[in-house]
């Protein structure tokens, strides 16, 4: 990409530096982290049962949670590109709202809907179904974090699909499940491993949701974000381990489902 | 067989309101300036716009008879191709070739054999396996062509197929869409803007300006006598 206004050597100059900076800004925390640990004390932390527990936690509830997204968020981020309806400008709003509330007013809001005096609660309880404090309940705040993430991502990018495309397809006689899965999903690839992998990670870290709804329990709700809280107050040390331990879980998934996904068939 | 339509489209502000029948084994070109409404009639016969009033009737049986009744563009079983072509980019040339076969419950193989068997019929077999990103203008054009053609549909619409190509390329690519659409059965109709290549492959001549016909016939009685903005394009093409 070249700029075609002004002198181009000196505007990538100045996009060298601020984006170097911006770098730099991301780096720094991570190499202050990383510097106040040695091998050995990461690796006796890995060991330890308390964090695997909540390690294997944390991917459980993150990784139900993904499902979720996918099962329910993709069918919404459809509906919202591509059905024009009375009030979808309010949905959209309503699906994004999860972005910018505080995680915590965001739990607060899960017990007044599904908490045992909440607007569900009675109604669930009487079938069996505890949600407040349990596993399902950390799945349950998490997946309504993180989904707005892959909603709108995917909502972008099927906004973006070129109907002509489309349309080919279907005058060749596709029904439309052969449409979507030959000719959309492969166009918004690129999109949907961004979607998911941005969904997941927003997951992964997922903490004020959880400990508000679902609390503060090992083995039971104590994902690794609350593992890291919960460590902070006893011992700092051990937290900056256990950030680093879920740091480098969390970058490896990552850059494997970015890979995974978005490479080109 | 044959292909009759008498109609009224709206599509915002615009009007189309045309009526015209063609034969079987006619090839027609649709010629008009820009926004005269190729586009939109060339969407309304493949079923993507619906009709105010009016049917399209292709070989006796009703496509389209406003307001009740309109086949979906998967039920029509026709031949299109876009302008700018839209091919499937994340397919391979002969996946796009075969994916009308693959979409009428055809065995993979089965399909793959038949299209390879197209491509080499356009001069393109060692190009089965390239995607529509490593193709020229040319070669994506004879793709699409054979992706249209490989289901034998009674009705073949072309909107714009020459665009894509420079100034030579389109010289050769013409006289061999004239070979291959004379050996096509059915209804074909070319839409185009340049009417050289109406006179290189039509014998029907369909002239469309602001939403309506202003001239229809053999290609040879409506140049004989052309409407004004005909005689300007034939002046224009000396």
């Amino acid at each position: 990409m070249s700029l075609r206004t002004g002198r181009p050597g000196q505007a990538h100059a100045v996009l060298g530096v601020l984006g170097g900076a911006a770098l730099v800004f991301f780096a720094l925390p991570l190499v202050a982290l990383i510097g106040r640990v040695t091998p050995a004390e990461l690796w006796a932390q890995l060991g330890a049962p308390a964090v695997q527990r909540a390690l294997w936690l944390s991917l459980e509830v993150s990784l139900i949670s993904l499902g979720l997204c996918v099962v329910f968020g993709f069918p919404l981020a459809f509906v919202l590109a591509r059905v024009a309806f009375p009030g979808r400008a309010l949905a959209r709003g309503l699906v994004s709202l999860p972005m910018v509330l505080p995680p915590v007013v965001g739990g607060i809001a899960l017990l007044a809907a599904f908490g045992r005096r909440g607007l569900l609660g009675g109604m669930l309880e009487r079938i069996g179904v505890v949600l407040p404090f349990t596993t399902a309940g950390a799945v349950l705040a998490v997946t309504f974090v993180a989904m707005p993430f892959l909603v709108t991502t995917l909502e972008g990018a099927l906004a973006t699909v070129d109907p002509r495309l489309e349309q080919a397809a279907a005058t060749l006689g596709a029904s439309r499940w052969r449409v979507l899965w030959t000719v959309t999903l492969p166009a918004i690839r690129p999109s949907m491993a961004a979607g998911l992998a941005l969904c997941w990670a927003r997951g992964l870290g997922e903490f004020g949701a959880t400990i508000t709804f679902a609390g503060n329990f090992e083995g039971r709700t104590q994902t690794m974000p609350l593992a890291v809280y919960d460590a902070l107050q006893a011992d700092p040390e051990a937290a900056i381990t256990l950030g680093l331990v879920l740091l480098a879980v969390s970058l490896t998934l990552l850059m494997a489902l970015r890979g995974h996904i978005g490479r080109r068939r | 067989m044959s292909l009759v339509v008498d109609v009224r489209v709206q599509r915002g502000a615009f009007v189309l309101e045309l009526a015209f029948a063609l034969p079987d084994g006619c090839t027609a070109a649709l010629v008009g300036p820009n926004g005269s409404g190729k586009s939109t009639l060339v969407d309304l016969l493949a079923g993507l716009v619906p009709a105010m009033r009016g049917s399209v009737v292709l070989d006796g049986r009703v496509l389209e008879r406003a307001p009740a009744l309109r086949v979906a563009p998967q039920g029509r079983g026709l031949g299109v191709v876009f302008q700018g072509l839209a091919l499937f980019p994340s397919l391979t040339a002969l996946d796009n070739v075969a994916y009308g076969l693959r979409a009428r419950g055809m065995k993979r193989a089965e399909a793959r054999a038949e299209a390879r068997a197209w491509l080499a019929r356009f001069e393109i077999e060692a190009l089965a396996e390239r995607r529509p990103g490593e193709l020229s203008g040319g070669q994506a054009q004879r793709v699409a062509l054979a992706r249209a053609m490989i289901v034998r549909p009674p009705l073949l619409l072309l909107d714009e197929p020459l665009s894509a190509l420079d100034v030579e390329a389109r010289a050769s690519a013409r006289m061999m869409l004239r070979e291959w659409l004379a050996a096509a059965p059915g209804v074909k109709l070319v839409v185009t803007h340049e009417l050289e290549d109406a006179r290189a492959v039509a014998d029907y001549l369909l002239v469309l300006e602001g939403g309506r016909l202003i001239a229809q016939g053999p290609i040879d009685a409506v140049l004989a006598d052309p409407p004004p903005f005909l005689a300007a394009m034939l002046r224009r093409a000396g």
